[in-house]
């Protein structure tokens, strides 16, 4: 346990800097269609720190959080590819 | 069992960076695409097997629906990223020439925000 208590602050700075680089990404980005695949990747590092804070804490409600982030993560990918082919048709 | 568990994590954080590498660098919407979700999930689905290892909780069956429900559903969820980029415009990096010419209807200049 002692050397999980070292391993996770050294994985949750690499999460952190994922975090930074897809949120640029999803500042930067030129178009929609970037921007939703910045929102996809950034939902992906939310439940990869779900799961990590399950580890630190001990408690396994957070697994249930990374599930419903799984959840939203989908419909929200779904919703806004029809978003964008609405849009395409509507110009 | 407790150092399996330590593997699998720090190999998902890796590949959640390695996919937020390919966000970044990848030059067209579809690369970055692909880069985002496979690797990412694969990332996620790595790092809740590692929970489920480690012994923290009793019986992760939770996590195990999380990684089936995101492995069923990543193809899906790509495919319709991918459509919707395709639809909008998106410029395509590194192809001659377009297959999909004429299959399915492209808007000419690209949306962009």
């Amino acid at each position: 346990m002692n050397l999980m208590a070292m391993l996770t602050p050294a994985l949750s700075l690499a999460l952190v800097a994922a975090l930074c680089l897809a949120g640029w990404r999803m500042i930067r980005g030129p178009s929609f269609v970037d921007r939703f695949i910045a929102i996809d990747m950034l939902t992906a590092i939310a439940v990869g720190f779900a799961a990590l804070t399950t580890v630190a804490t001990g408690r396994g409600v957070f697994l249930d959080i990374a599930l419903g982030l799984a959840l939203i993560n989908f419909v929200a990918t779904a919703a806004f590819s029809v978003f964008l082919e609405r849009k395409r048709r509507d110009r | 069992m407790i150092v399996i568990a330590m593997l699998l994590l720090t190999l998902g954080a890796g590949f959640l960076l390695i996919a937020a590498i390919g966000v970044i660098r990848l030059p067209d919407p579809l690369q970055r695409m692909h880069s985002a979700t496979k690797a990412g999930t694969l990332g996620t689905a790595l790092m809740l097997g590692g929970v489920m290892l480690s012994g923290v909780v009793e019986i992760g069956w939770t996590g195990l629906l999380a990684m089936v429900f995101l492995l069923l559903t990543l193809p899906v969820g790509a495919q319709l990223l991918g459509r919707a980029a395709y639809v909008s415009g998106a410029p395509l990096e590194g192809l001659e020439s377009d297959p999909l010419e004429g299959e399915l209807e492209r808007a000419k200049p690209p949306i962009e925000a």
